[in-house]
């Protein structure tokens, strides 16, 4: 058994037609952590499917132009799929095969987390429905064809904000019905108990490529670790194998949308208060009788009321620092890297070069920084054309 | 001190009835139709009324339901509207009234405030959707010391939980008819008499049948299984056909005397 919370937060508020299925899913995928074949198999395909180890790049350029301390990019965004999101997909869908399930369901929201399930669906043969808020599938078209090109059913999703907190209850929802014959891909560290363990220990191996990589490279560990959050799942990939490490400086960078004094925004930790959400006790942005507020950021993945509940641990106890960044700001950060090292990133990932660019300035050229690349930008050209518009010719 | 739940259901079991449990949304269509529905929901032979507290993410809910909490809230409907017409509506009748609140709304206004006002205005039970046995306790021993029932729920993949739920449960045990969310359905599990054989045999306190009840057939079907018929979606979409035309109240009460005369009829 592995423990259902976090200090305070975590736990399992779910509907009780859900608890033993939830038990059942940690049963089994306790059992499979600890299978030499099922790992095997884990490795196998994220290595040779989807191309992992990740490298770790020297921004040679950004470190220069930004004059601190030396900048690494964990290149996530270099996986099949173009994002993290994969590693955890494969992970799960692994386990729902050996379970004997014969359908998968998933929630999105910027659509790669959606992308790679329908992707993975397509290579093992999955009946796949992927919920996605209406408002959403406005803004990402292209990966909602994506999806359904790969065989997915996409279902627009009308209740609340018709957005990633009202495709999650879909899905719930969907689950609760159809729990016996399906798995429900869940694609950050959220929901219920085992979701944001499971979803970590598929996603760590981030952070355990990244201090191989960095001691073979610089033969110490970083000073400072950097992650863009909204649910929290690329972050808690690079973070975890840190944590017990107390030298590192760990930054999760949440979305400040206009302002986090404005109402638009996401930024959970930096703005919110404690409530269950999703299955979840964890950090929460409401008003004073308990609401959700609907929540904005400039980046779909990022567009969440909620935090996963191990990030709200380690912020209740000092371990992760978490600073918000506005949408003009990772609009700026995501032409800068662009530009200087021809790489462009996701606008997710864009939040914690934002960051970077304030940060990295203030250190020590021996320092040590890793940015977690989490995902590529190309689902976003068409967001950042609308806002930068004519300043195309232009520069 | 028996609960107003507990009472009812012992006069029930003399005359040898069954409970109507009818669900409304608190506010929908606004609180003052609140206090008038609880009325003519008893005057039409309800025994329990639930009323619903609306949340933004109600996981538990079909669309019936969403819609209506959606109505309540959009309209500004919150916890502290809500507590003075439960006293308003406690004026006038004697009927245990539960409410139907997912925790965000408990846990944000603070537990121990939420229960001290739920005895104040006289509320008898509380039904929390989405907080199972494992994370109860908190509550659990904090209402040991009220006069509110919280309600147990089972469902139909409960199996080897039912007798810890069932344990300790008070004034009814809220037995879900089939997986997925509340809303109507065309059947429920085929072996919904085992299952509620398997509740029965951990305890002597009342079962009622909750979730796709959604007309005098269903309510035919179910009565001999339970102590009581949980009616939720079915009521809304009343109260939603008489929205346009203010005949809310009326239509509700027509369609709660039908089920009623369903359950008493042999």
């Amino acid at each position: 058994m592995i423990k259902r919370k976090f200090g305070k937060f975590g736990g399992q508020f779910v509907p009780e037609t859900l608890m033993n299925p939830l038990m059942e899913l940690e049963r089994e995928f306790t059992k499979a952590r600890n299978d030499e074949d099922f790992l095997k198999s884990y490795n196998y395909y994220v290595k040779e499917y989807s191309g992992r180890p990740t490298p770790l790049y020297y921004a040679e350029n950004l470190t220069k132009r930004l004059g601190g301390g030396k900048i690494y990019l964990k290149r996530e965004d270099l996986n099949h799929t173009g994002a993290h999101k994969i590693n955890n997909v494969i992970g799960q869908v692994l386990l729902a095969k050996r379970m004997g399930k014969r359908r998968i369901i998933a929630e999105t929201g910027a659509g790669q987390h959606g992308v790679a399930t329908a992707t993975i669906c397509a290579m093992f043969d999955f009946e796949c429905e992927i919920y996605m808020g209406e408002e959403d599938i406005k803004r990402q078209s292209l990966n909602v064809f994506k999806m359904r090109l790969l065989g997915a059913k996409v279902n627009s999703v009308t209740s609340g904000t018709k957005t990633l907190k009202d495709a999650t209850n879909e899905a719930i929802r969907d689950w609760v019905k159809s729990v016996e014959d399906t798995f429900y891909v869940i694609g950050s560290v959220v929901g219920p108990h085992p979701y944001p363990t499971m979803v970590r220990d598929f996603q760590r191996i981030i952070g355990d490529e990244t201090k191989e990589q960095i001691m073979k490279r610089e033969g110490r560990l970083p000073d400072y670790l950097i992650a863009c959050v909204g649910g929290g799942s690329n972050a808690m990939g690079l973070f975890y194998p840190f944590v017990h490490h107390k030298e590192v400086k760990i930054y999760g960078v949440e979305a400040g949308g206009l302002g986090v004094d404005t109402d638009k925004h996401a930024a959970t930790i930096t703005k919110g208060s404690m409530g269950v959400i999703h299955g979840m006790m964890t950090y929460l942005l409401q008003d004073e009788f308990g609401q959700i507020f609907p929540v904005h950021s400039i980046s779909a993945g990022l567009d969440y009321p909620g935090i996963g509940p191990e990030h709200a641990y380690y912020h209740s106890i000092g371990r992760v620092n978490y600073k918000a960044v506005n949408d003009d700001e990772a609009v700026e950060a995501f032409k800068l890297l662009t530009k200087e090292e021809g790489i462009i990133p996701a606008l997710e990932s864009s939040h914690a070069i934002a960051y970077l660019m304030k940060f990295a300035p203030s250190t020590n050229k021996d320092d040590i920084i890793v940015l977690n690349l989490s995902g590529r930008g190309d689902k976003d050209i068409h967001t950042v054309s609308n806002i930068i518009g004519g300043d195309m010719d232009e520069e | 001190m028996k609960s107003r739940i507990t009472e009812k259901f012992n006069k029930l079991k003399k005359e040898n009835k069954k409970a109507l449990i009818p669900y409304i949304t608190s506010g929908d269509p606004d609180l003052d139709t609140t206090v008038n529905l609880v009325l003519e929901l008893e005057r039409a032979g309800a025994d329990i009324v639930e009323l619903g507290i609306s949340y933004s993410d109600p996981i538990g809910d079909g669309p019936v339901i969403q819609r209506s909490t959606q109505r309540a809230l959009e309209l500004g409907t919150n916890i502290d509207k809500i507590f003075p017409m439960v006293s308003k509506t406690r004026a006038n009748t004697d009927i245990p009234l539960v409410f139907l609140v997912y925790y965000n709304a408990i846990f944000v206004y603070g537990i121990k405030k939420f229960l001290d006002r739920c005895k104040e205005v006289g509320i008898d039970g509380l039904i929390i959707p989405d907080l199972a046995l494992e994370e109860r306790k908190e509550l659990n021993e904090m209402m040991n010391e009220y006069p509110i029932d919280l309600i147990s729920l089972v469902a139909p993949t409960s199996e080897n939980r039912i007798k810890e739920i069932v344990e300790n449960a008070k004034g009814f045990v809220y037995c879900i008819s089939s997986k997925g969310v509340t809303g109507v359905r065309d059947q429920f599990e085929e072996d919904i008499s085992s299952f509620m054989d398997k509740i029965k045999k951990y305890t002597d306190i009342p079962l009622a049948i909750g979730f796709g009840i959604s007309d005098e057939n269903a309510i035919k079907k179910l009565k001999g299984l339970s102590d009581g018929l949980i009616v939720g979606s079915a009521i809304i979409k009343k109260i939603e056909e008489g929205i346009d035309d203010r005949k809310v109240e009326e239509k509700v009460f027509n369609f709660a005397k039908k089920l009623k005369n369903a359950i008493e009829e042999d």
